[in-house]
């Protein structure tokens, strides 16, 4: 049986660590991420939270030796963060040396420069390099000119909160379709007054720290974060003996087709997305042994993902905790961050609990896993739901 | 492996490309910086509600992929698969400006909502019901390409036998403005029928949606089979022959073999360098095609030149108004589309006649 697509270095930058040693230090001692805003000037400063990442623009900027007079958006910063990162723990030292792609995600792209600038790029010219930077692709670009992925299958997937999840999966198929020998797959957004205020709009935020799975759920805190994997074809494994962290066992794409924001009652698309990963892993339910579930905490994602999970899992279903209270939900990266947590959880053979979690859900009986749990882990399924029905399952194992 | 059909079309754009039994008879000539695209009646396709309530990419996405559908002869596929260069910009832009102007107050979800990448995605999978693979690739002027690989990778491996595939973009207002700020956009109004001569930086930009059904079977509507895709994030002028040949080689086919080449010239003088290079070069004895002073530019604009590819392949024609040199083709059986967007995202895709 086929082990999956290698997984040989990862990277991550969020608002509980600026690298992985960082987040997984934060994910075993419960600290979250959450916090009034800082960086951004909106007027819901004190009516949300958000996992904000620590750097500011300038101070990112100088850790990643970039010149001063760039035109890169948070996005495309945090994203070369984690990037960087990831290329280093896989040990690669010549990028040129295999046929090399990068598949990236963003949901915002370059907005935190275009909300900044709108009307004053009208007015002067200061600002104006900013504008080839809106575009979604730009931050892709960048990472990839950076890391030095040159004449190559580039490109920059966008389907809401599921994105980073989407990447890893074209990635693995590119890789298992041998279009690629190695590919960096994630994503990257950053906090924008464009985001905020969308989902105020939604009245889906909560004023406090949110609480996945729990019967008086408020809604979600907004985060921001990077994370990318590098995936390597069984070739280069073998050739240059690369140490894997853990495989790409198994994904599953599926649209709920109900409601362009809102999830199905019953988590139509996520059942489908969970038992199409299964499928494609050539394992049964039984075998998985933890779920990072997408775990918003809003009153419709956690019901309808729940109620998908019990349709896929039935009587039997196994730990699953969301992580959203460490980093808040961090949109076309979230799939990514949540990646580099499940192998973090394989890695260690631990659960990370589902903080903030005191009361169980009427409409079911499954409850999150509130504490820290070691236990020994082979396969770990991470979901990623979003809008436009936009539904993903990755499945990941030692 | 199995084999790619293109077996629908579903093209608006500022041509009449919408009605399938025509083939640019009458070609509409712009005198303009920004061009828009020839509106079909949408009612004809979707509820008067709907066509209301969708801004025009979302619009335009859906009745073209309606189109196809009904070409192929299909009331639902196996996945949808989107790309778009820009996503929904006039949806955008009405949220970030309101939220601007006044200052994060009264805002409304709607057009938020609507503002994500994958709402013309997300939109023909509510209306068809389809609740397969759906993805939506952002990637510049390779967003169109990037959706197409993807297709092609799962038709040829047999996981899929029907998919919609298509790319959408639309002009709006702010975008366009700040893009001809820093000369992305032409200074000039300027003359379609003479797009090539005009020898300004910048283009005439365009909007417009190209969806098209491929499967596995080929049919009696079919236009063309899909070879290959290949799209690359950087390319010098001096690799590019090189690549081009050796893309070709892999896929079982050569220059000569090439019976017109599709280039994506949009008249800007810095970038259409690289398209002169192959037709004073490897293509110099090819039949040459051009559009985009039929589309105007924009990130998926090469979803025009896929139809138009099809197209030529199926009737065995090549309209007068797409030649950019004068040819003897005997017959039509292979075609290959070269495009990339300001020297970046670089694009090969070969077709051949069903």
């Amino acid at each position: 049986m086929s082990k999956g697509v290698a997984i040989t270095g990862m990277g991550i930058i969020s608002a509980i660590g600026n690298n992985v040693e960082e987040n997984y230090n934060s994910l075993i001692s419960g600290n979250k991420g959450i916090y009034r805003i800082s960086k951004l000037d909106t007027i819901h400063k004190n009516a949300i939270m958000v996992g904000e990442i620590t750097l500011t623009n300038k101070e990112l900027e100088e850790q990643l030796g970039i010149p001063l007079n760039n035109n890169y958006s948070r996005t495309a910063l945090l994203g070369l963060v984690a990037a960087k990162e990831a290329i280093a723990n896989a040990n690669i030292l010549d990028i040129t040396a295999h046929k090399t792609g990068l598949i990236s995600a963003t949901s915002v792209g370059g907005m935190d420069m275009t909300e900044k600038y709108y009307y004053d790029y009208l007015e002067s010219d200061a600002n104006r390099k900013y504008i080839e930077g809106h575009h979604a692709g730009d931050s892709t670009q960048k990472i990839a000119e950076e890391l030095g992925i040159k004449e190559s299958l580039v490109t920059t997937i966008s389907t809401a909160c599921s994105s980073a999840a989407n990447a890893i999966m074209y990635g693995a198929r590119l890789i298992k379709a041998g279009k690629l020998d190695r590919v960096v797959v994630g994503g990257a957004d950053c906090l924008s007054k464009f985001t905020i205020n969308g989902f105020k709009t939604l009245m889906i935020l909560s004023d406090t720290y949110n609480t996945p799975f729990d019967e008086n759920r408020k809604g979600l805190n907004l985060g921001e974060a990077a994370a990318f994997l590098v995936l390597e074809s069984d070739a280069i494994v073998e050739k240059e003996n690369k140490k894997v962290l853990a495989y790409v066992k198994g994904y599953g794409n599926a649209n709920d087709a109900y409601h362009q924001t809102a999830s199905s009652e019953n988590g139509d698309g996520a059942t489908l997305a969970m038992q199409k990963a299964l499928k494609v892993a050539n394992i049964k339910a039984d075998a998985i042994d933890y779920i990072n579930a997408h775990g918003t905490a809003t009153g419709n994602n956690d019901l309808s993902e729940g109620r998908a999970i019990l349709r896929v899992f039935k009587n039997a279903v196994p730990d699953f905790s969301s992580t959203k209270p460490y980093t808040g939900h961090t949109l076309a990266a979230a799939g990514g961050i949540e990646a580099v947590y499940s192998i973090l959880a394989l890695q260690n053979n631990v659960i990370f609990p589902n903080l903030n979690f005191k009361t169980p859900m009427k409409e079911f009986a499954i409850t999150p896993q509130k504490e820290l749990k070691e236990k020994e882990l082979n396969t770990v399924l991470s979901n990623s739901l979003g809008f436009g029905g936009n539904c993903s399952t990755v499945i990941f194992s030692k | 492996m199995k084999k790619v059909f293109i077996n629908g079309c579903g093209v608006i754009s500022a041509q009449n490309t919408f009605d399938n039994s025509k083939f640019l008879e009458e070609v509409i000539t712009y005198n303009d910086r920004v061009i828009p695209v020839i509106n079909p009646v949408y009612k004809d396709y979707i509820s008067g509600g709907a066509a209301r309530r969708m801004a025009l990419g979302v619009k335009m996405g859906v009745v073209a992929s309606n189109i196809a559908m009904k070409e192929a002869q299909l009331e639902n596929v196996d996945a949808i698969i989107t790309g778009t260069g820009m996503g929904c910009l006039i949806d955008s832009e009405k949220f970030l400006s309101k939220l601007i102007d006044n200052k994060e107050e009264f805002l409304t979800p709607t057009s938020f909502i609507q503002s994500t990448h994958n709402t013309v995605g997300g939109q023909i999978a509510l209306g068809i019901q389809c609740k397969g693979y759906n993805f939506t690739y952002v990637h510049s002027g390779a967003s169109f390409e990037s959706a197409l690989l993807d297709a092609q990778l799962q038709l040829t491996l047999g996981e899929e036998e029907n998919i919609l595939v298509g790319g959408v973009d639309e002009n709006a207002p702010h975008t366009v403005k700040i893009h001809q700020l820093i000369g992305f956009v032409k200074e000039e109004n300027t003359d379609t029928s003479s797009l090539l001569e005009s020898n300004t930086s910048g283009a005439i930009f365009g909007e417009g949606a190209g969806f098209f059904m491929l499967s596995t079977k080929q049919q009696e509507s079919s236009y063309a089979q899909v070879i290959a895709v290949e799209t690359l994030n950087t390319l010098s002028k001096e690799n590019l022959e090189n690549k081009i040949v050796a893309f070709l080689e892999e896929n079982g086919s050569n220059v000569s073999e090439i019976d017109a080449v599709v280039l994506g010239n949009n008249g800007d003088v810095d970038f259409d360098g690289y398209y002169n290079l192959l037709s004073e070069g490897i293509f110099a004895n090819t039949q040459q095609v051009y559009y985009k002073h039929l589309s105007g530019e924009y990130n998926t604009a090469s979803s025009f030149a896929f139809w138009l590819g099809g197209k030529i392949l199926k009737t065995q024609s090549i309209p007068e108004v797409v030649k950019l040199n004068q040819k003897k083709t005997s017959a039509l059986k292979t075609i290959l589309l070269y495009n990339q967007y300001r020297g970046e995202n670089h694009s090969f895709t070969l077709l051949k006649q069903c």
